[in-house]
């Protein structure tokens, strides 16, 4: 099943400070685009906007399925998003958290299922540790654990590499080729060792 | 793509049991609610507590203490995640309705807690006279349902807000006060020697009851408003 | 421009029958004069608050920001007149019962809509982003409405009532007020409404201009 995400003359206003300005582009499943652009420039907002935490002010985002328009609900069960911002539940174990999101996704989900995402992200072993003991680099790890539970079509992450170390490098690497092959890959990165991750580029703001 | 095997039923009870696990390990909510109450009512007790008042005084001082414990830890299953980040990640994967219904249980669960803690001491700490228990358990039940129903999506809105504070207070007080009157109405009958029983309460049974069913009804309708975007 | 100049005649004249013409309750005597201002003042302060309600509900349906605008300007229109209502009521409680407030029902209803018009602009400055105030004020717009209907219709079977019953119509339902009470009263229902209407124009046009100018 073929998916596109067609971007059209998208704005973004925050009262009076322009944050995106007229933002085109059109991708299908295989496609990858790398957005680029000096701090500040709005890349995160873009993102945001995609993964439908924000309204934009104006501009127009359409998500198909074959020809087939989805609407939000649809979009989001199909789309995951990695942030600096985001945070998982510090009160909760890594097992904990896997197992609430799955739920909530609509998935079912054992402890065998838990083991094995926590070892494909090289955390396995430790999922009866609370979130707030990982290090900075787990958490990541977990974040990607979360955001494949749903087996996107549509991925999108705001600085990748943040906070890995080479082995989660690595494994963000293979996330990425297996994403480029079955479904569409969004970044939004400043690091050069990351533009590589996509095809295409797109640059805003500098 | 995954399949949908989690129903609605499941998803509500999984935020339920979320927050429940979050709150236990941590404690900041129930901890806040039943403080707030207990220094409350140790207040009232101290002051008015062997002076028999007429019943409608205890019915208003009972639950004066609890609409304000209430306004100080309700918000709470909202604002937590806004303060700790997490509310970007659940809206992205959590449809709208599982998370209202189960963050509603929730606050059900803490005012339960609250009433459980509250009407006996308070029973035992004034000179009120409950003469009709049954009409008083009922009264809490109702009274708790109504408290949650109204304030839960309140405490979503203001959990966007960006100056919290009084907010939740503010807003909630005018939607509460049919509630307040018609509970205080009702219990001062629980406490008084000719209330009529059950009978002599209907209307402000019918009241309390609608107002829940209501309440909850529009919530459910209108969260998904305040949830997306 | 000539329907401005009729309001101005309508008012004026309706003000000034209102104290040349009988008292239209002669047992409470002067004082129910108030009744001409009072009533249309409650009465705007509700359809304020329908109209508020209604602009609410279709900004969360199409998101348009003039509903916004219309909402809002509303919201404060109705906000100037429940405070208008509730202190013409207090006015005439003192002089005929000799308090100020007493809970009764109706009394306590118009201050529930003043409450729900203060806390409304409280959240709209408490909501940083457009489109979020916009959409959060709209909710509790139409949430904040529900509590109203408990009050109006169904208190009054649980407390009893001040608020004289048959100014209006008696409990047989048949009109009660002499033909030139109603004249005078009608005129004032008119001239408020019609108030109304031109202000909360004159502000949606206004918004309307400041909003044109902010998209340049």
């Amino acid at each position: 099943m073929k998916h596109s995400l067609t971007v059209d003359h998208l704005f973004m206003f925050f009262g009076r400070r322009k944050a995106l300005e007229d933002v085109s582009f059109s991708l299908s499943t295989g496609d990858s685009l790398a957005i680029l652009g000096p701090n500040g420039s709005g890349k995160t907002t873009l993102l945001r906007i995609l993964a439908g935490l924000i309204e934009p002010s104006r501009g127009t985002i359409t998500f198909l399925s074959g020809d087939k328009p989805l609407d939000r609900a649809d979009v989001r069960r199909r789309l995951s998003y990695i942030g600096p911002e985001l945070a998982l539940y510090d009160a909760l174990t890594a097992a904990e958290n896997l197992r609430f999101f799955a739920t909530m996704r609509g998935i079912a989900i054992d402890d065998g299922l838990i083991g094995r995402i926590l070892e494909m992200v090289g955390i396995g072993g430790r999922g009866n540790d609370y979130y707030s003991a990982y290090s900075s680099g787990m958490k990541q790890r977990l974040k990607y654990a979360v955001a494949l539970l749903n087996d996107p079509v549509f991925l999108l992450l705001d600085e990748p590499s943040t906070n890995l170390d080479k082995d989660g490098k690595m494994v963000v690497s293979g996330i990425v080729a297996r994403q480029k092959e079955n479904g569409i890959l969004i970044i939004a990165t400043n690091e050069k060792e990351e533009y590589g991750f996509a095809e295409q580029q797109y640059r805003i703001g500098g | 793509m995954p399949s949908n095997s989690t129903g609605l039923a499941d998803r509500s009870l999984a935020v339920l049991r979320k927050d429940v696990l979050c709150e236990f390990r941590t404690r900041y909510a129930i901890n806040a609610i039943l403080l707030f109450g207990i220094t409350t009512l140790t207040v009232v007790s101290f002051s008015v507590g062997q002076k028999n008042l007429p019943p409608e005084v205890y019915a208003a001082l009972y639950w004066v203490i609890i609409f304000f414990s209430a306004m100080s830890g309700l918000a709470h299953v909202f604002v937590r995640e806004e303060e700790s980040k997490t509310s970007t990640i659940l809206k992205l994967t959590a449809d709208a309705t599982p998370v209202y219904l189960g963050k509603l249980g929730y606050n059900l669960l803490l005012l339960i807690l609250l009433q459980i803690a509250i009407a006996p001491l308070f029973l035992t700490l004034t000179d009120a006279v409950l003469t009709d228990p049954a009409l008083f358990i009922i009264l809490l039940i109702l009274g708790t349902v109504g408290l949650a129903g109204a304030t839960t999506i309140i405490a979503a809105i203001i959990s966007k807000a960006s100056v919290k504070g009084a907010l939740f207070a503010v807003l909630s007080f005018p939607i509460l006060l049919p509630l307040l009157i018609g509970l205080i109405s009702a219990t001062t009958k629980a406490f008084s020697e000719s209330g009529g029983g059950l009978g002599g309460a209907s209307s402000e049974l019918q009241l309390l009851v609608s107002y829940g069913v209501v309440m909850i009804t529009a919530s459910i309708m209108l969260f998904e408003y305040v949830w997306e975007g | 421009m000539i329907l401005k100049a009729l309001l101005f005649i309508v008012m004026t004249w309706t003000i000034i029958a209102a104290f040349v013409f009988p008292a239209p309750q002669q047992a409470i005597g002067d004082a129910s004069r108030i009744f001409y201002f009072h009533i249309p003042q409650a009465w705007v302060a509700v359809l304020a608050y329908v109209v508020s309600m209604a602009a609410s509900i279709r900004y969360l349906r199409k998101r348009q920001p003039v509903d916004d605008d219309r909402a809002r300007v509303s919201a404060a229109l109705g906000l100037l007149f429940s405070v208008l209502a509730t202190v013409t009521g207090s006015v005439f409680a003192k002089v005929t019962w000799q308090s100020f407030w007493n809970w009764d029902p109706r009394q306590t209803s118009i201050l529930i809509l003043l409450l729900i018009y203060g806390a409304y602009f409280a959240l709209r400055s408490a909501v940083s982003g457009y489109q979020r105030r916009a959409r959060l004020a709209a909710v509790y717009a139409v949430f904040a409405f529900l509590a109203v209907p408990f009050l109006v219709f169904v208190i009054p079977r649980v407390l009893p009532s001040l608020h004289p019953s048959d100014s209006i119509i008696d409990s047989s339902g048949r009109f009660t007020m002499s033909g030139m009470t109603a004249m005078v009263f009608g005129c004032s229902l008119a001239a408020f409404t019609g108030l109304f209407v031109w202000m909360y124009t004159l502000r949606l046009r206004i918004c309307g201009l400041e909003r044109t100018g902010f998209e340049e």
